[in-house]
């Protein structure tokens, strides 16, 4: 199903992942953000970045538990850590994250 | 859950076969399972670690930079074949150079390659629980 952005449409696979991560705009989050009740914060947009970068760098979206570690290591030990990522992401840090960010699902996600 | 030691066997060039790429992904989603995994590379495998690689001619994805995010997932002993190598012409210095932090020492970085020869390898594969063919 395809999703409307500032008037563009998008294509996504059937669970709403972006199908050209290279579409990828900002807007595109807000949206996905707002269709399940989540208010973009600071915070969210760090992991949003931060997924981005390794994407663009690694060719994959990591999972959970590279994400973590990753996210301790850049942005400090309080923020690496599942409780601090699920209370940002309650759908799952990974598959949540990874969808506003554009990229496919993390492999080994289910 | 006991801990087993996992060995995947890379002997095929990355593209004109899926089994790289396959492998790779085997690796990716064991890895999260915390198991011990060790990675060969033998014979045309070898290729699979090449530094350089550009798919643009053959419109596919180039997928190196995935062995890059290895250590990422903590899978950091990755024997490469010595004989293999020398076979094709190659060195250590054709390969991309793969590391791993190590939280423990204030993520220092460290080397994942290590060169074995076809014997010392023999011995690693003897050590395993689990060898997995690709």
């Amino acid at each position: 199903m395809p999703i409307e952005v500032n008037g563009k449409s998008f294509e996504t696979d059937e669970e709403g992942y972006l199908a050209n991560l290279n579409e990828w705009e900002p807007d595109i989050a807000t949206a996905m953000a707002a269709a399940e009740d989540c208010d973009l914060t600071d915070e969210h947009w760090d992991i949003i970045n931060f997924l981005r970068e390794y994407y663009e760098e690694y060719q994959i979206a990591p999972a959970v538990r590279v994400l973590t570690k990753a996210v301790g290591k850049r942005l400090g030990k309080e923020k690496g850590n599942s409780k601090y990522l699920y209370e940002l992401f309650p759908y799952g840090p990974g598959k949540q994250a990874c969808k506003y960010a554009g990229l496919p699902k993390p492999t080994g996600c289910v | 859950m006991a801990i087993k030691k996992f060995m995947y066997i890379n002997r095929k060039a990355p593209y004109g076969t899926i089994y790289a790429l396959e492998s790779l992904e085997v690796v990716l989603v064991g890895a999260a399972f915390d198991q011990d995994v060790s990675l060969a590379f033998i014979g045309d495998g070898v290729y699979e670690l090449t530094k350089g690689q550009d798919t643009k001619a053959i419109g596919q994805k180039n997928f190196s930079p995935v062995y890059s995010a290895l250590g990422d997932y903590d899978v950091n002993k990755i024997y490469v074949e010595k004989e293999s190598l020398e076979e094709r012409g190659l060195t250590l210095d054709d390969l991309q150079h793969l590391v791993w932090e190590d939280e423990d020492e204030d993520y220092a970085e460290k080397d994942s390659i290590r060169l074995v020869s076809r014997a010392e390898l023999a011995d690693v594969l003897d050590e395993q629980d689990i060898v997995l063919s690709f």
